[in-house]
Parts: structure tokens; sequence; C-alpha cells
């Protein structure tokens, strides 16, 4: 009986650490200052913000697709192209308001993404990755046959469409803005919805029993597929949530944009070789390093921007020196060299007692 | 007979598809490696020979075979600096460090050489041509297809017949046990990569000959490569030269129905070949 | 001075350590053979030897220069040629290819050439065209010697030569030893057979738990000494 002790603590599984109840207070009074920041801001800081929570939101879902589920696309440009090509396609077709309009972007993204995968996953690895980009450049090249959108040369969205979109008269008044800030204040306050609904989701997914399967997925898939993980369902999984996430991105880009072209929409430099940087330059493989990787990528571009090639050259650079050298990224740095976790994923086993098996004698 | 010329035009195409293919197919089938940068050797492989033949005046083929050893260089010494630090079972480390060498390469050239596009000098070859049969075949492509079948059957030689090549296949069958045979994998890394960067120049030898270029043409040219290696079956230079040859004719076929369905054309081919025949058309029987 | 020795040999793989100070001598024309079970660290020693693994420069010598730090590629070259565990054939090669690849790192004339391999292993010129790997467990292991002695190497490690092969195989085998002695190698042979590794050894190293805990000419080596060392004292 002098053993009962042990029964009084009891083991406990914790995700969570110190750090990142911190880093949830933090992230509750950010979320609030991300809202209230039209109130106060420029218009073309609004915009940079914008672009960065959209560059984001494409990063968290590559790093999904890539860090987690060790699918390594560069044909992503596909989906912000046929989101973006779906919302214009429904307004000026279908007078539909741009807004909802986003949601559909995100569907007929999926909808691109099972031929897709069907195709792409009859290839491994490196030829993976070229075989969605092939998919992507088909999809740009059959979008430029698309006349009532413009067809190689693109379009714009129709004037009334834009200037009676939802809420804008709203938003003009409440902030004595014209109409086209107050479109860039919307889509701002739908891209801060959008990157705190993506990354609290695969915050979420990552935690739940899908989501351990998922690592074990990338870690080992034989070993995954003998305890039972059915490697092609995740592979399904995260490339049609991936596509989604993607396609409502790019509607919601290019309804900021509001005007369009497919090299635009398809460019593989600006919706993968940029997303791919700041996930490898931030930390691929965690949530936090995507959120670095688009700050030091968007302080990168504000210092550089005006040197044009020399810019690219330098983020190429840069992305092959931490490829090299630090595989883990920026964040990977921090955190090992601190230990912290803002967003634990991993379980860790406290308290219990190691020689249970003694109790029953 | 428009057919018959438009296939007869599409194969000589896959000569060159076949060309941006071997270097490709030759590194992927030693060290698993599929370097994302490939299209935009091609390219300043071209810009190469450029450079040389507008400071001596000298013909294209002899600028080549001046770059040719310098090519060799550089990829002997990228495989050996680089990408053999990142060669391993995680596939992720040589696909992004080789796209951020495209990314560099392209934005290097474009400051270098500006983005207008350029061509090699051909002189007369250019509008030459023979007559086989009853069609007209361009000299130039002909010399382009010729080329590509000399450069998969001297690498089909080097592959079989030699003791490089012994050590080639040995390195990739089982690195750790060829170091046992004295063999240095990071040596026979280098030297392929050296080698399949003397391919890509000759294919920038054909590619500047034959059309206009700028630095921003590597990728698709990268896509056309992995088009054929696909088709033809990883690791089958054989195959590469046929998938070389179909991506050619589905190209000039759907540019004959409609130029705008060109490129097009030439994707759906593969994704027809994906349908039905997952792993190409000459598997190799040891993966 | 010998010509081969490992010197307070030690073996990690990640947290797990395989060696604990193993001293090994090999002279000049000797055969010594490694005996233990399954885990006692004799094929690590024999990567450590022959540089799969790397270690301190002094752990291991050739001659009495240091190579423990060395490339397999490099001691290769000096002349220490293995015969991997599992036999380890490249399957892209044929079987004269898999011969002729061993002398890749190392081209000495001596008496072995793929004549004198063909002599030796007469079944191996029958089929000399076929895939290394379409041959009999036995076939193989005969090729992987095979390839080994292609360098003409001063130091032959043999890696359980005997493992998975039927009686019969392994005596047809074993009979190639005196041959290789003959023509000059040394050689270090694990076994997991005794009796085999008592008929052709010099001296025998018994190991257990990555300590070598026996060595002894085999006549001077009791049925018990060996069963302890084999199995440890409290066994």
């Amino acid at each position: 009986m002098s053993h009962a002790t042990d029964h009084a603590v009891p083991y406990a599984v914790h995700t969570g650490t110190s750090a990142s109840r911190i880093a949830g207070i933090a992230a509750l009074i950010l979320i609030v200052v991300l809202v209230a920041l039209p109130a106060f801001a420029s218009r073309s800081l609004i915009q940079d913000m914008f672009f960065i929570l959209t560059m984001l939101v494409l990063a968290q879902f590559w790093n999904l697709l890539a860090g987690y589920g060790g699918l390594v696309s560069i044909g992503q440009q596909a989906f912000v192209g046929i989101g973006a090509y779906a919302m214009f396609g429904v307004v000026i077709l279908a007078g539909l308001d741009p807004v909802p309009a986003i949601l559909l972007g995100g569907v007929v993204a999926v909808l691109l993404a099972i031929p897709t995968a069907f195709f792409a996953f009859r290839l491994q690895g490196a030829y993976f990755a070229i075989g969605t980009w092939v998919i992507a450049e088909v999809v740009r090249l059959l979008t430029s046959q698309w006349k009532a959108v413009g067809g190689g040369t693109g379009t714009s969205l129709p004037r009334d469409a834009t200037r009676d979109l939802w809420m804008t008269e709203t938003i003009e008044t409440v902030f004595g803005v014209r109409n086209a800030a107050a479109r860039d204040i919307l889509s701002y306050w739908l891209a801060v919805i959008l990157a705190v609904a993506t990354i609290g989701g695969i915050y979420w997914l990552l935690r739940t029993k899908r989501g351990l399967a998922l690592a074990a997925v990338r870690d080992n898939i034989e070993a995954a597929k003998s305890v039972g993980v059915d490697a092609v369902r995740m592979k399904w999984t995260v490339f049609l949530v991936a596509a989604f996430g993607t396609g409502l991105t790019g509607a919601l880009i290019y309804l900021q944009k509001a005007r369009i072209s497919p090299d635009a929409a398809f460019s593989v430099t600006d919706w993968t070789a940029f997303v791919l940087f700041i996930v490898v330059i931030g930390g691929i493989g965690t949530i936090e390093g995507p959120i670095i990787g688009v700050i030091v990528f968007f302080l990168l571009q504000s210092l550089l921007a005006d040197y044009g090639t020399w810019y690219l050259m330098v983020l190429g650079v840069i992305g092959i020196i931490i490829m090299l050298f630090a595989p883990k990224g920026l964040w990977g740095l921090i955190s090992s060299r601190t230990g912290i976790e803002l967003f634990p994923v991993r379980r860790r086993l406290t308290g219990g007692a190691l020689h249970t098996s003694q109790q029953e004698t | 007979m428009i057919w018959v010329d438009t296939i007869v035009q599409g194969i000589l195409l896959g000569g060159l598809y076949a060309l941006f293919a071997a270097g490709l197919s030759l590194v992927f089938g030693i060290m698993r490696l599929v370097n994302l940068a490939h299209g935009d050797l091609i390219v300043m492989g071209a810009y190469l020979i450029l450079v040389f033949v507008s400071f001596t005046g000298l013909s294209p083929f002899i600028a080549a075979a001046i770059a040719m050893p310098l090519m060799f260089a550089l990829g002997y010494g990228l495989q050996k600096v680089m990408l053999n630090r990142v060669l391993g079972d995680d596939i992720l480390p040589p696909l992004l460090v080789t796209f951020g060498l495209s990314v560099v390469l392209q934005n290097a050239m474009l400051e270098g050489f500006s983005a207008d596009s350029q061509r090699l000098p051909t002189g007369a070859l250019s509008t030459a041509s023979v007559e086989l049969g009853s069609i007209n075949v361009g000299v130039l492509p002909l010399l382009t297809f010729g080329s590509a079948v000399l450069v998969i059957v001297v690498l089909n030689q080097i592959f079989y017949r030699t003791e490089l090549g012994r050590a080639f296949r040995a390195t990739s069958d089982d690195a750790t046990t060829a170091s046992l045979m004295g063999i240095k994998p990071a040596n026979i890394f280098a030297m392929a990569t050296g080698i399949a960067l003397i391919i890509v120049t000759i294919a920038a030898l054909y590619l500047g000959m034959r059309a206009n270029f700028d630095p921003n043409i590597g990728p698709a040219r990268l896509i056309y490569a992995f088009e054929a290696v696909i088709i033809g079956g990883l690791g089958s230079l054989w195959g590469t030269l046929l998938g070389g040859i179909i991506i050619g004719v589905a190209q000039t076929v759907g540019a004959a129905i409609n130029p705008e369905w060109q490129i097009l054309a030439g994707h759906v081919a593969l994704l027809i070949v994906l349908l039905i025949r997952p792993r190409g058309l000459f598997p190799r029987a040891v993966d | 001075m010998a010509l081969l020795t490992t010197q307070n040999l030690t073996a990690h793989y990640g947290d797990f350590q395989a060696l604990f100070g193993v001293d090994i001598e090999l002279n000049e024309g000797e055969t010594i053979a490694i005996i233990g079970a399954n885990g006692a660290g004799k094929t690590t020693l024999m990567r450590s030897i022959s540089g799969v693994l790397t270690n301190q420069p002094d752990m291991v010598t050739l001659e009495g220069v240091p190579i423990g730090n060395a490339s397999a590629d490099a001691i290769m070259a000096q002349g220490v040629a293995m015969v991997p565990e599992g036999r380890k054939l490249f399957p892209s090669l044929s079987v004269e290819e898999n011969l002729l690849i061993g002398t890749y790192g190392r081209k000495t004339a001596g008496h072995w050439s793929l004549e004198t391999i063909y002599d030796l292993f007469p079944i191996l010129k029958e089929r000399r065209n076929n895939p290394g790997t379409a041959l009999s467990g036995g076939q193989q292991q005969m090729v992987a010697i095979g390839r080994a002695l292609m360098s003409n190497p001063r130091v032959l490690l043999c890696d359980e030569v005997s493992l998975g092969l039927a009686p019969v195989v392994i005596k047809d085998i074993y009979q190639a030893v005196p041959k290789i002695k003959h023509a000059g190698a040394s050689m270090i042979v694990v076994e997991q057979d005794i009796g085999q590794a008592m008929k052709v050894a010099d001296r025998v190293y018994c190991m257990m738990e990555g300590r070598v805990t026996l060595t002894g000419t085999p006549d001077s080596l009791s049925r018990d000494a060996i069963h302890d060392a084999y199995f440890g004292a409290a066994a």
C-alpha cells in the first residue's frame, strides 16, 4: 500500500507550453489591433498588410503541403489563378457580388485539384513537383483561350461590381474614405479573417489525430502504414485542403487588384517561388516559420524592390544558403537556441510513475 | 502530304527536346536528383556561346566546343560544392536549392544580358534544306536530330562500355558499397553533372541557332525536358529520345490545327501517357 | 610491426555505442577470425576498419600509419579490400562487371586477375554475362570475394561469408581461403560458424557486447572458454 502515492500523480499528455500560452494572449491582442488597424493606418500600410497577410496564407498552405504532407508542389499558382478566374468569371458572366464569389474561387480550386492530384500522384518526389507545374501551365494556357474573361490579355472587374461591393458603402461612411480605399479595407479585413482562420485551422488540424497521422506519414510512410494510417487518403486530404485555401486566397488577391491576366494570375514566380522562399527562410514544417519568413520577405522587398533582378537574386541566394546551412530556417535557429514553441504540436508526457508494474505485488 | 511534313518536322523537333532532356535523364539515373535549374543552364550555355561568337567572330560550333570544358567545370563544381550537400532521402533540399539556383541564374542573366531576345548567327545553315522524297527538310533540324542520336549513342557507350560507366551504375545502385571499391561517390556525381552540362552546351547550341532566346525561357525548356524523360521512362536514354519525339510531334500537330495549341498539345501528350503508362514507355527494371 | 591494428577502437550509431575499446592485431600473412553472437559488434568492427564508419585517426593503423579517419575509398586504395556482409553485388552490373569494378580504386598487378578468379570459381566464368543478382547465394558470394580480390589487396576483410548458405556451399567457398592466403593476402574473417573459423584461422578473437572477450590460437582455446566468451560467463 505504500506505493499508493504513485497513483496520486497520474501521467498526463500536454501539448501546451508556457510560451504558447503567452503567445495565445499576445495573438488575441494582435488580432484586435489588426482588425482596428484601418481606423488609424494609411491606405498604403493597409495595402502592405494585405500583401503580407495573403502571402502568409499562401505560405501556410504551401507549408502544410510540403512541410507536413511531403508534397512539394511547384504548381500552386494553378489554384491561385483558377480561384481568381472563377471569381472573375461569375462576377462578369453571372453578375454575382465578388465577396461571395471568393468562396466559389476556393470551391473551383478544389474541383481542379481532384484531376490534378489524379495525375500528379502518379509521380514521385521531384517529378511530382514538375508534374504539378505542367498542370498549372496547362490551366494557364487553357485560361488564355477563355475569351469571355479577356483571353491572353486579361480583363478588369466591372466598375459597378467593384463599386457596389458588400459593405463598402458602410466602410466609406464610417472611415470617410473613397470607394477604392474602402475596397482595400474590405479586402484587408477578409485577409485578416483568412489568415487567422488558416493559422488556427492548421494548428487545430496538426493537434488532432489526423495531424499526428500526417506527421507519421511525412516521417516514415512505411511505418505509418503499418500502424494503420491511410497515407493515400492523407495525401488527398492535404492536397485538397491546400488547394481550397490557395484558391480562396487567389480570389481575394484579385478582388483587391481588380485586374487579371493569365500570365500574372498563374505566375510561378509570384505565387510559388516567393511562397517557397518565405517558407524555407522562415522554417519549413513549422507554423511559426512562414510568419517569420513573410516578415523577412517583406523587409527584403521593401529594401531591394528598386533593384528588380538583384532582389530576386538575393532572395534566391538566401534561400540556397538557408537550405544548405540551416535547413530548418530562421525559426529553427531561434527555436533550437531558446526552446520556444509558439504553436506546440508535439505531445509531451508529464507526471506518472516509471515503476507502476511493481504496484500489483 | 501536309501531315507527313508536319510529323517529320515534329520528329526533328523531338531531337532538340531529347537534347534538352538527356542531361536531366543522366543525372536522375545516377543520383535521383532533379535539377530544376536545368533549363536555365541551357539558356546560360546559349549566352556563353553567344559571348564567344560575338567576341571572336568564330562559328557557333567552335564557340560551343570552347564552352564545353567550361560548362563541364561548372557542372563538376556545382555538384561538388553545392548539390552533393543536399543529396539524400529527403527530396525537399535538392528541389529547393536547385529552384533557388534557377531564380538566381534567370535574374543574373537578365541583369547581364537584358530581357532582349538573342540568336546565334548561323549564316546559310538556317535556310539550307534537303529534299527527302517529296518533302523539304531543313539541314539545321536534321543536324539537331543527328546530334541527339549521337549524344545518346555516346552516353550509352560510356555507360555500358567504360570503367566510368560501371562506376556510374555501381554508385547509382549502392554508393556505400561502391566506396568499398575505391569509388568516391562525390566525384562520380560531379562527373555526371559535368557530363550533363556538356550535353546542355550542345542543346544550347541548337536552341540558340534555331530560335530566339532570352533569360526567361529556361523554365519552359525544363518542362519540355521533363516531359520527354517521363514519357520515355525514368533512366532510359533511348526512351528519352522517343519521349522527345512524342512531345515534338504533339506540338507540331497541335500547332498545325491551331497555332495557340502548340505548347498545350505537348503537355496533353504527357498527361495521356501518364494516364495509360504511369511509369513511362520504357521504365527501368531496377529502381 | 603488425600489418593492421585497431587500438582502443570505439564506434557509435547515434546514442548507441557499439564498440568499447577493441584491440585487434593482424600480422603479415596471417588469417584471423572474429567470432561472436549477433550484435557482438563484429560487423561494426569491419565497417570501422574499412572506412565505412570513420573514427579517430589512431584507432586503426596500417603498417603503423593511422588510417582511422580515412574514407572507405582511400583505405581500399591502400590495399584493404572488403567482402561486405550480405554480399552487396551491384544489380545493374553483370558478373564480370562486378568483378572488374573491384579494381576501380586500385590497379595493382599481382596474382589476381579475371582469369585467376575464374580459375578459383569456374562457375563464374560460365555466368559472366548474367546480372550479378541473378545468381544463387553461394555464387553471389563467390563474385563478392572475387570482386574484392581483383585489386590484389594486402588485407582482405570477409564479413559473414557463410551467412545464409548451405553447408556444402560454405565448404566450396572456404576451399578458396588457402589459395587466397597463398597468393599473399592477410585476412580478417568474421564468422558465426565457429567450426569453420577455427579451421582457417591462425588466431581467433571472440567478441561479446562490443568488447573482445577472448583471443588465442584455435588449439589453445577450450570449448568452455569459447562458450563463456561467446555467451558470457554467467550463462
